[in-house]
């Protein structure tokens, strides 16, 4: 119980120190290495706890690919130069005590719901544990995704594939002057287009391309 | 004396309502980087992606103090939204500093909101 405090305490000041730098960093490529930080302290926290196949899950979504497109758009698109200023104006800054007035409002709200759970334990009962199954994790989730969420994971399927294709169809852009290989007019060209047979008179030649 | 010692259980003894408090406090650590960030909107992004981390957090330890496997199916669902999302945000600025050349926030104004 002490081991499992620790580690407890250890990732969420990570994860709290890292989400705290990727609003407040300077240097944005600095916010994503924050983000992937913050990431992987909350994956081990789900490992830790019991949920391994979603913690894995989050190393190989985020960590892998989210984070690595975020550095990506972020080193493609020209925003170094203005890295080391907060605010562009001063008039900008007026929103800083709104947005920490709200925050600190949904907080609020949150501890309060925390605090009735904690008031009332015995709204629900904590006893009845996955661990009961006998099953691992991964073995629980799989059994309950292919069957009774079938329908909603095809549709996260549909989901992915229509983000794939709006973001290709969005950052499309047709260049003029590349030269590229034509596989149609490759393919449909005929024998009559290419080669033509000539009758040719002797001691006159042919003219050719004309 | 003993009050402290149950208050100091209380803290070692790692129940549901730490990691409730622990997705609050990212969750509003989000919030406040959506409000404050005025330097350009991938940040923005990421504290979107900070307050979806909040969600799932909340929704794994419920399901795993509850041992109900809901939640945890949910987090999927939330993920792969999340990345979806992700992506066109993502193609939706680079599209917007290809034809605007900034992607500042106070100078994206083109909707006159």
């Amino acid at each position: 119980m002490i081991a499992h405090s620790i580690f407890f305490y250890t990732f969420s000041i990570i994860a709290i120190v890292s989400a705290i730098m990727v609003t407040a960093s300077k240097n944005t490529v600095h916010s994503v290495f924050f983000l992937i930080l913050d990431f992987i302290s909350i994956s081990c926290l789900f490992i830790m706890i019991g949920a391994e196949f979603l913690g894995m899950i989050m190393l190989i979504v985020y960590v892998g690919a989210v984070a690595v497109l975020f550095l990506f758009v972020v080193m493609m698109l020209n925003v170094a130069q203005q890295k080391n200023q907060w605010f562009a104006s001063e008039d900008s800054s007026k929103h800083i005590p709104v947005g920490l007035i709200i925050s600190t409002l949904i907080f609020v709200e949150l501890i309060i719901v925390v605090g009735g759970w904690k008031y009332k334990p015995d709204l629900f009962d904590i006893n009845n544990s996955i661990e009961t199954a006998k099953v691992s994790n991964t073995h629980a989730l799989g059994q309950v995704l292919y069957t009774d969420y079938i329908h909603v994971f095809q549709i996260s399927g549909m989901i992915l594939l229509v983000a794939m294709i709006g973001a290709i169809v969005l950052t499309f852009r047709k260049r003029a002057g590349v030269k590229t290989q034509s596989y149609i007019k490759q393919i449909s060209r005929e024998r009559s287009d290419g080669v033509s047979i000539l009758n040719v008179e002797s001691n006159k030649g042919v003219k050719i391309d004309d | 004396m003993s009050s402290l010692i149950k208050e100091l259980r209380l803290m070692t003894e790692i129940g549901l309502g730490h990691y409730l408090t622990l997705g609050a406090i990212i969750f509003s650590i989000g919030i406040i980087g959506i409000f404050l960030n005025r330097k350009n909107i991938i940040v923005i992004l990421m504290s979107i992606e900070l307050i979806l981390l909040a969600v799932n957090i909340n929704l794994v330890s419920f399901s795993i103090f509850l041992g109900d496997l809901t939640g945890q199916v949910f987090t999927l669902f939330i993920l792969t939204v999340a990345a979806a999302e992700a992506a066109i945000g993502l193609a939706i600025i680079v599209v917007y500093y290809r034809n605007s050349g900034t992607i500042r926030v106070e100078h994206i104004d083109k909707l006159k909101g």
